[in-house]
């Protein structure tokens, strides 16, 4: 029988031209036309494979390892003489460390989003951008573990918070939600790390075949772990891998979930509400998304990956920063509602607080970010606008730090005993830990760009019109 | 398969195609040809190709049930274990079996053991790593992870001949045919 036809996208579209409709209503390509598989694999494994090193990256990578040299800095402080040098203390016994856990670990929720949910929902879209945001993911999870990690106090105890038969006799409480918060945030670094690896390893295959020296073939050989694209080889892992797709789904849904439990068990006005996990969840989301744009703007231009990463996949993600952005202003919205709602004195001042007390600065500032720069997404104007995206995601960033210091400190300082009141200011180790994190998380990422490709290669092939084959007798 | 032996004598013969659509139809008139000890490798999964060459239903959807659901009973005995047995504490006379709490954990360590179940599972039944393996000896073979692609036929193949399938691949219209060595 012969084959079914297949027309690249971009010969469509003088086609659809002729039928008069309008350009706006025809789809940016995925990729640029013009490229074969040859032209794809040698664009994405030169920018690792080219044996200069570019200058700007070096200039980035020292500034980043700079943040590096902050944060062992701060931990050698805080392991000496503990974490009485942040600015914790009654009545806010989180400040800092827990806002930053939470903002790093919302952040690392674009990933999994990007390469489980999209790949489910058939996004093809999120192929030129799931390797470099699961990159984004595994940085950022690791950054957020530090502080949960060392606001322990001892951290070199920290083993005692899995179960394991010992000497003391002691076993984990496994009601609270803390110890459901160890299990998520590890269950989830585990899983993204083995799916991102999972996803690296034909691309390894292809830098070992590619490289020229041998101690470079060798080193990609190890991990590529003798892959060599053999059709049974592939059936297992494509089918591996939508499993894999299918258990991260819940899995990401459940991670923030389970953070937002740390507050919301608890029984803190501002703390308190049922309404948590899909907020956080949004949110998570939103500073994902937000996230990713800041770091794939610059990095498409500063590698030329203008035909794989287009306009359309900018747009997307606007889309997306916009529908989770008015998630989370509804949920604001409706804290008041419910504070208002339960007659409640203590939740009612709470909110008072919130929008007129010490914070209400930062209160403010929360719906400028979070609420209202997000709406110029609805313009496709600055949607397809690489800068106008970029000012938007960063007022994202900053909105939701805003956020978890609103919830975290502003709901603490002040609870039911104004005896009790006080107020939260983080010290200058607490800003040195935060700045050492953001460190951390670039020095890893310029790693990632210089050592490993950072679009998945063998994914981006399949989305040439050339790589469809139809067997025989399949329209039977 | 001598996994990771190297013998003398040949592992098969190989021809290299320049397109998936070639592949795939040379898979399919190789397998009709009666020979059932084939491979096929490509630089990407191609949809099709797999059952092509005799290739059906793959033992890792029960492995990673299988690991689910060890890790779902895993982790709530390891809770109630723990917080009924182990260290029992009366809190205002609440049961001790307090389950919903542990389902968060329940569920978390279900997705980890399915996820290692679906990872470690799929390495496995393909018998990987693998550093070494005949096809890589293969002078062209560095291109299949690149934009060529291939189809083998195994000489353990009871069918095999290496003339009559050298002849054979040589009619399905590929670039080269060689001889693979151990």
């Amino acid at each position: 029988m012969a084959t079914k036809e297949q027309t690249p996208a971009h010969e469509l579209r003088p086609t659809t031209q002729e039928l008069r409709i309008p350009e706006r209503f025809i789809p940016t390509p995925t990729i640029e036309p013009g490229h074969s598989f040859s032209t794809i694999t040698d664009h994405i494994s030169t920018i690792v494979l080219r044996r200069k090193t570019p200058f700007g990256w070096l200039i980035g990578f020292l500034l980043a390892l700079g943040g590096v040299t902050v944060l062992t800095t701060t931990i050698s402080v805080l392991i000496g003489k503990g974490v009485g040098i942040w600015g914790i203390n009654h009545p806010a016994g989180w400040g800092m460390d827990i806002i930053n856990f939470v903002w790093w670990i919302g952040i690392g929720h674009a990933g999994t989003l990007i390469s489980a949910i999209l790949l489910l929902l058939r996004q093809e879209w999120r192929t030129s951008i799931n390797r470099f945001a699961e990159a984004m993911t595994l940085f950022a999870v690791a950054s957020a573990g530090l502080y949960p990690a060392l606001h322990t106090g001892r951290p070199w105890f920290d083993y005692w918070m899995f179960p394991y038969p010992n000497t003391m006799g002691l076993w984990p409480q496994f009601r609270s939600p803390l110890m459901w918060d160890v299990f998520a945030v590890s269950t989830y670094a585990t899983v993204s790390l083995m799916f991102w690896y999972v996803g690296l390893i034909p691309d390894l295959a292809t830098l070992r075949d590619r490289a020229t020296k041998l101690w470079v073939k060798r080193a990609y050989g190890m991990f590529a772990l003798g892959w060599r694209g053999s059709a049974k080889h592939w059936s297992r892992y494509e089918y591996a891998y939508l499993l894999l797709a299918g258990l991260s789904t819940p899995l990401v849904l459940s991670v923030h979930t389970i953070v937002s439990f740390d507050f919301a068990v608890a029984q803190l006005p501002g703390w308190h509400a049922t309404f948590f996990p899909p907020y956080f969840v949004a949110g998570a989301v939103f500073a994902g998304f937000a996230m990713v744009l800041t770091l794939a703007i610059p990095a498409r231009k500063f590698f030329k990956l203008e035909d794989f990463i287009t306009t359309r996949h900018l747009e997307n993600m606007g889309k997306v920063m916009l529908a989770t952005g008015l998630i989370v202003a509804y949920a604001y919205g409706m804290e008041w509602f419910y504070g208002l709602y339960s007659g409640n004195v203590f939740e009612i001042f709470m909110l008072k607080n919130r929008a007129l007390g010490p914070y209400s600065k930062m209160y403010v500032a929360l719906w400028v970010c979070n609420g209202l720069a997000p709406q110029l997404m609805w313009f496709k104007r600055f949607r397809t606008s690489p800068f106008w995206l970029f000012v938007t995601a960063m007022f994202v960033n900053v909105g939701m730090w805003l956020e978890r210091f609103v919830i975290i400190p502003a709901s603490l300082h002040r609870d039911f005993l104004p005896s009790s009141w006080g107020m939260y200011h983080g010290t200058k180790w607490d800003w040195s830990m935060f700045v050492g994190s953001i460190g951390l998380f670039f020095a890893l990422l310029f790693l990632f760009v210089r050592f490993l490709p950072m679009i998945s290669i063998f994914e981006m092939r399949t989305l040439l019109p050339e790589a469809h084959a139809h067997a025989e007798g399949e329209e039977h | 398969m001598g996994v990771g032996k190297i013998r003398e004598g040949l592992y098969g013969v190989i021809a290299e195609f320049h397109d998936p659509q070639m592949l795939l139809d040379a898979a399919h008139a190789t397998h009709e040809a009666g020979y059932r000890d084939i491979d096929a490798f490509s630089p990407f999964p191609i949809h099709g190709l797999a059952e092509a060459i005799g290739f059906h239903k793959s033992r890792l959807s029960s492995i990673v049930l299988g690991m689910g659901a060890l890790g779902g009973i895993g982790g709530f005995f390891m809770c109630w274990y723990a917080n009924v047995i182990g260290y029992p504490l009366n809190i205002g006379g609440k049961p001790l079996n307090s389950w919903p709490a542990w389902i968060p954990i329940t569920f978390e360590c279900t997705i980890l053991l399915a996820a290692f179940g679906a990872v470690f599972g799929m390495l496995a039944l393909n018998g990987l790593p693998m550093p070494y393996h005949p096809v890589f000896n293969v002078r062209r073979f560095d291109s299949a992870s690149r934009d060529k692609f291939f189809l083998v036929i195994h000489a353990r193949d009871p069918k095999f001949d290496l003339d009559e399938a050298r002849r054979f691949l040589s009619t399905l219209g590929p670039r080269e045919v060689t001889d693979v060595p151990w």
